[in-house]
């Protein structure tokens, strides 16, 4: 790569030639300078770390005296005779698998809307979009106040319409579903993500499309859903990667991670967190750690493969 | 709810002119039924999503006779504007909230700084090997948070850093690979021509970065400051993990730990909800435009 101050120079050769490539190597050395500190974090607390972790997931380590290896014993122990690792797997599928698609849909048909061009959108934009600026143990006991069987505001609305609600977080088939009602409310963010994209839309194409007799819901489905599938499929990505990360919401929503009813709410992370910091049977959660890695990436890897069908880019791909 | 997906699904079969969101703007126009139609839907729906917040609100000032009422109220009968007071000296928020700031502070600077310098690297700097650090920076975002945090524990619990904040603060000014790229795919959109200039009269990368590329890309670090500062605001897992003294809880942990010893005193843990809340809904409303600044890059990255 030639850098640009020389093939801005007239006439760069000959003697020149020498400089050119010590000027290259400054190049070089200035580039690695800028991703350093990068490097370091990769190398220091990825790469070490993650190495440190595979190999620990072969042994029995408690992080103070023993490390013995038990080769895949911890892996056998998990498939083999550990229902909870299995419970907590299966919760944490069941919360993905309804999550993803609920809150996908959400933002896009939220986004639909507010892409509209009626009265008061700005205002309907930011009360949208402030649930999803917020997080943490404030908003886990706001929704443990609203999700309150008997005084809680969902089951107060929902008896308005004559539903009687359910304990939600107490009984062990509605825990899950409350977590997620939780997730809901804050579709803001990727609404934000559809917006921008939707705007990004070219009108010409609607135009045309209109003259040609298209009506609304072909317009949608194949000029709107195509342009935006590429933000879809990163959203889609994304949260799917984050759901299988779900760990606060069943910590502090079930008295410090015991996992709630009937264990309806121990997520895998979770399970593993007591596994290493409250058991600190840290060799057996490092192996959790690496199947639920293997998990992602498998999951990951086949949500890329998909997306080949279905989403498109713009000005060809590969 | 389906109805909305397409947008005039309803309207599309009839022969009146057909006026919807995908026309150039024409000025004054009659509202269409279906925009009457989502703006009814909308306005529903935005009060579903306030009343959560109201209820919180609402809640916080109650006594706790009312809260156990039956039905509950909407509008607090009494307001008892003592239970923040009463909260506040409960537990020590004050503390909390300092050691918070600081946490945020680390990290607004952290991420800031070094993520833009990493990124101009990566979008602005050729060397050797970088497409193929870049495609490992791609790659990290793959990896589950779990899979290093177990043996990062192990890492600073060996320097005898566990119990102290550097494991929360060293994090920050190592770059994220998100921020980063999120930061590439900017420089990238800044024209050559404006750096070029300054290179020719010999200026060096520091020099651009700082004096060139840093201004042009105010707006998408106050972005990554604001989202940086609410992710440390936020953080509920670090602090859980590393900080055991409650001389260095943070409003998260100290809220979490402030429910054991309230226990079913809702007024007042909705009072602490909105304590550690507010600001960022305060920030939220000063600095909306870089919130929205910062999911457009995001929907930028894309693709």
């Amino acid at each position: 790569m030639k850098t640009t101050a020389e093939t801005l120079k007239p006439g760069a050769s000959g003697p020149q030639k020498k400089k050119r490539s010590r000027l290259a190597r400054r190049e070089e050395l200035q580039g690695y300078l800028f991703i350093l500190p990068w490097l370091i974090g990769l190398f220091g607390i990825t790469l070490f770390p993650m190495l440190f972790s595979l190999y620990g997931s072969f042994t029995n380590y408690d992080v103070t005296s023993r490390m013995d290896f038990i080769g895949l014993g911890n892996y056998a122990r998990m498939f083999r005779d550990d229902p909870l690792f299995w419970k907590s797997l299966y919760n944490t599928l069941f919360y993905v698998a309804l999550m993803v698609p609920l809150t996908t849909i959400g933002s896009v048909l939220l986004a639909l809307m507010l892409n509209e061009r009626i009265a008061g959108m700005r205002v309907f934009r930011t009360i949208y979009y402030l649930p999803a600026v917020l997080s943490g143990v404030g908003v886990y006991f706001l929704w443990i106040q609203l999700l309150n069987p008997s005084t809680g505001l969902i089951n107060t609305m929902l008896g308005w319409v004559g539903i009687p609600g359910p304990a939600w977080l107490s009984d062990p088939m509605w825990t899950k579903p409350a977590i997620i009602m939780m997730k809901l409310w804050s579709v803001g963010g990727g609404m934000l993500l559809y917006l921008a994209s939707l705007q990004g839309v070219p009108s010409q194409l609607y135009e045309s499309a209109k003259l040609d007799g298209a009506s609304a819901f072909r317009r949608f489905w194949h000029i709107t859903l195509p342009m935006i599938s590429p933000v879809i499929f990163f959203d889609v990505v994304t949260s799917f990667i984050g759901g299988f990360q779900i760990f606060q919401e069943g910590y502090v929503m079930t008295d410090s991670g015991s996992g709630g009813p009937m264990g309806s709410l121990l997520f895998y992370n979770l399970y593993m967190w007591n596994q290493a910091f409250k058991l600190f049977d840290m060799g057996y959660a490092m192996a959790m750690a690496w199947v639920l890695f293997a998990i992602v990436l498998v999951l990951t890897l086949i949500n890329l493969r998909m997306s080949k069908r279905w989403v498109y880019y713009e000005g060809g791909e590969d | 709810m389906n109805r909305s997906a397409a947008p005039a699904t309803g309207k599309s079969s009839g022969g009146a002119p057909k006026i919807d969101a995908y026309s150039v703007p024409v000025g004054k126009r009659r509202r269409s039924p279906r925009e009457v139609l989502v703006f009814v839907l909308l306005s529903a729906g935005s009060l579903l999503f306030l009343l959560p917040l109201w209820w919180m609100i609402s809640t916080s000032l109650k006594s706790p006779q009312e809260i156990a009422q039956y039905p509950p109220t909407f509008i607090p009968k009494e307001f008892h504007f003592e239970n923040y007071v009463h909260t506040w000296h409960a537990a020590p928020f004050t503390l909390y909230a300092f050691n918070t700031l600081m946490l945020a502070f680390f990290a607004v600077v952290g991420n800031v700084l070094v993520n833009s310098f990493i990124a101009y690297g990566f979008a602005r700097i050729s060397f050797r090997g970088k497409k193929f650090w870049f495609s490992v920076l791609l790659a990290t975002m793959m990896i589950p948070g779990f899979v290093t945090l177990i043996p990062q524990y192990v890492l600073f619990s060996k320097l005898h850093l566990v119990g102290t904040y550097y494991p929360l603060i060293i994090p920050q000014f190592l770059g994220s690979a998100f921020y980063i790229f999120m930061l590439r795919q900017f420089y990238m959109g800044i024209p050559k021509e404006l750096t070029e200039a300054a290179k020719i009269d010999g200026a060096n990368h520091l020099y651009i970065w700082a004096r060139i590329v840093i201004p042009l890309s105010k707006p998408a670090l106050a972005a990554i400051a604001i989202f940086a500062f609410n992710g440390a605001w936020n953080d509920f897992l670090g602090p859980l993990l590393y900080v055991n003294d409650e001389v260095l809880y943070t409003l998260q942990i100290g809220l979490q730990s402030f429910r054991g010893s309230v226990q079913t005193q809702w007024n007042y843990l909705m009072a602490g909800s909105v304590i550690v809340l507010l600001p960022v809904i305060v920030l939220f409303f000063l600095f909306q435009k870089y919130f929205i600044e910062g999911m457009n890059l995001t929907a930028g990255t894309k693709g």
